[in-house]
């Protein structure tokens, strides 16, 4: 029985609670993705280096707050650093729109010409953040670092194998939650979330309706301000703040938001999952697992991994190949909002 | 709806190729090395990538040696250098490959101190300075595989070859009792050559490498890589990475859940921002980085702080050796082109001869016109061995109060 416990919690420990928080990280990138994706029509590639900036503006303010004195225990300050992150992004988002993005709408450009002028605000935004914050790695975390850690995990349980759960980690998946929560209340509830999903399903009979494409597209930009600077800052807390892991962080989110089904808020959450859990899944070595599950006389010598951790990117990719090819409109059948 | 997913999936992969590929330069006519009033020194590393915060303090080291040839006024009857940087990425074969070209071609550079990160080296090296003969010295590029790569006498490191630090690795944990240990590697030239060589002398030594496997530098997690090194187990974590990249990543998430609490930290995983992030919990983890207890260290580490950056920055002292060596030669061959002094650079750095330490350029200089032979130790104590490199002297680290301590030579 002990040893069920024991193989149950070494589970949790190296795959359940990183797989559920790197989960949500992407979910909430692939949220915004697939907001973009189903108002504005095109492929955000700026995502990444805004979910960057949202976490530099939050950085800059907590460190702020930090140098005043402001401390608020065992939770992290960047916590109530956030609005103000939220509300730099709400303006970065709405400059961009008003001198990039809306001149492109104006004249009907198509989807493709609006991803590569996203690529070229990625760029200019890269620079802009190493500018400002510089190349390196920040640290911005303060408070209590775990919820619960290995070692106390062990004492309390008498377990053999330790679970730690960070704070970052409790306070992601509770943010995401809430954030995912309050995104679905809002476009199923609101008026204006209603008129937003009319104006994704069908522009030309949303317009007849009277509905008034900016309003929907301002609302758009706010919203996916407020997940991608929560996307960010959680991320940067939970591993750390540099501004070239922004740039790679965009090829997950983009898996996630196509196996999800691009445009489908619910599909985007799932696909955050699906990448995640699968990374984690694959790869990991059952060897220790095994070794408390099976008798002594079975116990397995090798490492008992299905694949070697070199194949965890070209897995995310297989399996949005595979989604592509079997359900191209993904999991959760893409482009309804 | 089909084709839409399809453009965004091309897109996809097209910027990853595009992100990973880098520019490519403009193709300009081919054009030979003129001697030129100037001497111009490029000096090219990995100013943005995996490596752009060690750089900084790279090139300025470099920098500093050019500056103190040109205040002495002895170089070459008067001749000043003018350094011209350069980027590498550091991963970027082709944009190395674009920079070297357009530095030799355009910029009409004599000489290289660069590459940095030994893939990168190796590119430009077999791409660029061999079919123009110039002449390449790296502070940095530590592969085994550099040394017997084919170099018409161009190419020179100050670093030494990562076969000699997994000597150095697996002496240092022997002697603390260390038998078995995981290892994880960055995946390009410089972790793969550099757990390659701790493996095969550590297991010769008789320690156990559990699982020995690759990371990739700058992704996003990195849970699935401690889970794996985790089950295998040991008594060590050996992080072959980058301090700022994967490396950090997988210390930090290590220590999270409780999979590692000592880690052997090799030269990329050294500095002080390390410490600095990770806190208390690095404290009793070791590693090594090159360095020496000469004093041509002590004085190259005064002069930079007067001049404004970290000398005792990994590769700083390297990269100051490896311009000085190039002027050096320079002087010697009384000639800028590369095919005259590459044959004095070896000369310069061995004994015999009168020792050279940092801040003794203008002097050197001095002394080579006199025709009095000199033995240039700078500020990493250099010697050249195997047709080229360092012969190698490194630091053993601890981790001690978050900072890293330098608690013996070897």
């Amino acid at each position: 029985m002990v040893d069920i416990i024991n193989a149950l919690v070494l589970i949790a420990n190296f795959i359940v609670v990183p797989g559920l928080t790197y989960g949500c990280q992407l979910g909430l990138g692939a949220l915004g993705i697939t907001m973009i994706y189903s108002v504005l029509r095109f492929s955000n590639f700026a995502h990444g280096e805004m979910m960057s900036f949202g976490a530099m503006t939050t950085i800059l303010m907590t460190w702020w707050m930090q140098a005043q004195g402001i401390s608020f225990g065992a939770v992290p300050t960047a916590l109530f650093a956030l609005p103000f992150g939220i509300v730099a992004v709400i303006a970065l988002t709405l400059t961009a729109d008003r001198l990039v993005f809306r001149y492109y709408r104006s004249i009907k450009a198509p989807p493709v010409t609006m991803l590569i002028v996203s690529m070229g605000l990625m760029f200019f935004l890269g620079g802009l953040i190493r500018f400002i914050i510089g190349p390196d790695d920040q640290n911005f975390f303060d408070g209590q670092r775990f919820i619960i850690n290995a070692r106390q995990f062990k004492e309390m349980t008498g377990l053999n194998e330790g679970l730690a759960i960070k704070t970052t980690q409790g306070m992601t998946l509770i943010l995401a939650v809430l954030m995912v929560g309050f995104v679905f209340w809002f476009l199923r509830h609101t008026r204006t979330g209603k008129s937003m999903r009319a104006y994704a399903n069908n522009e030309d009979l949303a317009l007849l309706s009277g509905i008034n494409p900016e309003r929907v597209i301002l609302v758009t930009w706010v919203i996916t301000a407020f997940l991608v600077t929560l996307a960010g800052t959680l991320y940067g807390l939970d591993k750390s703040y540099k501004p070239f892991t922004y740039l790679s962080l965009l090829l997950p989110i983009f898996a996630s938001a196509i196996v999800g089904g691009i445009g489908s808020p619910i599909g985007a959450i799932l696909g955050g999952f699906v990448i995640a859990f699968s990374e984690l899944t694959i790869t990991f070595a059952y060897k220790r697992v095994l070794g408390y599950l099976l008798p002594q006389s079975l116990e397995p010598q090798g490492l008992m991994q299905l694949l070697s951790t070199d194949y965890k990117i070209a897995l995310s990719f297989l399996i949005l190949v595979l989604v592509l090819i079997l359900k191209p409109t993904g999991i959760a059948g893409g482009k309804v909002i | 709806m089909k084709k839409i997913l399809l453009a965004v999936v091309l897109v996809i992969v097209l910027g990853g190729v595009i992100i990973f590929l880098g520019r490519h330069g403009d193709d300009k006519p081919e054009g030979g090395v003129e001697v030129a009033r100037d001497v111009k020194i490029g000096v090219i590393l990995g100013y943005t990538g995996p490596i752009e915060s060690l750089t900084p303090d790279m090139a300025a080291g470099a920098e500093l040696a050019m500056k103190e040839v040109n205040d002495s006024g002895a170089f070459m009857d008067g001749l000043k250098v003018t350094p011209v940087r350069g980027d590498t990425t550091c991963t970027d074969a082709q944009a190395a490959t674009a920079t070297t070209e357009r530095l030799i071609t355009s910029d009409k550079i004599s000489a290289i101190v660069g590459g940095d990160c030994s893939g990168v080296t190796t590119a430009m090296l077999e791409n660029v300075a061999l079919a123009n003969g110039v002449v390449m010295i790296s502070p940095s590029a530590t592969s085994p595989a550099l040394t017997t790569v084919k170099d018409d006498g161009l190419f020179f490191r100050t670093a030494p070859s990562d076969a000699r630090q997994g000597q150095v690795v697996t002496d240092i944990l022997m002697d603390r009792g260390i038998k078995t240990a995981a290892m994880t590697y960055t995946n390009n030239d410089y972790g793969k050559g550099l757990a390659d060589s701790i493996k095969a002398n550590y297991t010769a030594a008789g320690g156990t490498i559990t699982i020995n496997i690759p990371h990739e530098d700058g992704k996003a997690d990195y849970s699935a890589e401690v889970g794996s090194l985790a089950q295998a187990g040991g008594d060590i974590l050996i992080v072959a990475g980058y301090l700022d990249q994967g490396g950090k990543g997988i210390i930090q998430t290590s220590l999270d859940n409780g999979a590692f609490d000592r880690f052997f930290m090799p030269d990329g995983m050294i500095g002080d921002s390390l410490p600095e992030a990770i806190g208390p919990a690095l404290n009793g983890s070791i590693g090594d980085f090159p360095g020496t207890d000469s004093p041509g260290a002590a004085t190259f580490q005064s002069m930079a702080s007067d001049a404004g950056f970290k000398g005792d920055g990994p590769f700083a002292p390297e990269s100051y050796d490896a311009a000085a060596l190039i002027m050096l030669a320079m002087q010697k061959a009384k000639s800028t082109n590369s095919q005259d002094f590459k044959g004095y650079i070896e000369g310069i750095a061995n004994a015999p001869g009168e020792k050279v330490y940092p801040g003794e350029l203008g002097k050197a200089l001095k002394m080579i016109d006199q025709g009095t032979e000199i033995d240039y130790v700078g500020a990493s104590a250099v010697e050249l061995v195997n047709g080229g490199e360092s012969a190698g002297n490194y630091r053993e680290i601890e981790v001690q109060n978050g900072e890293n301590v330098t608690v013996k030579f070897r």
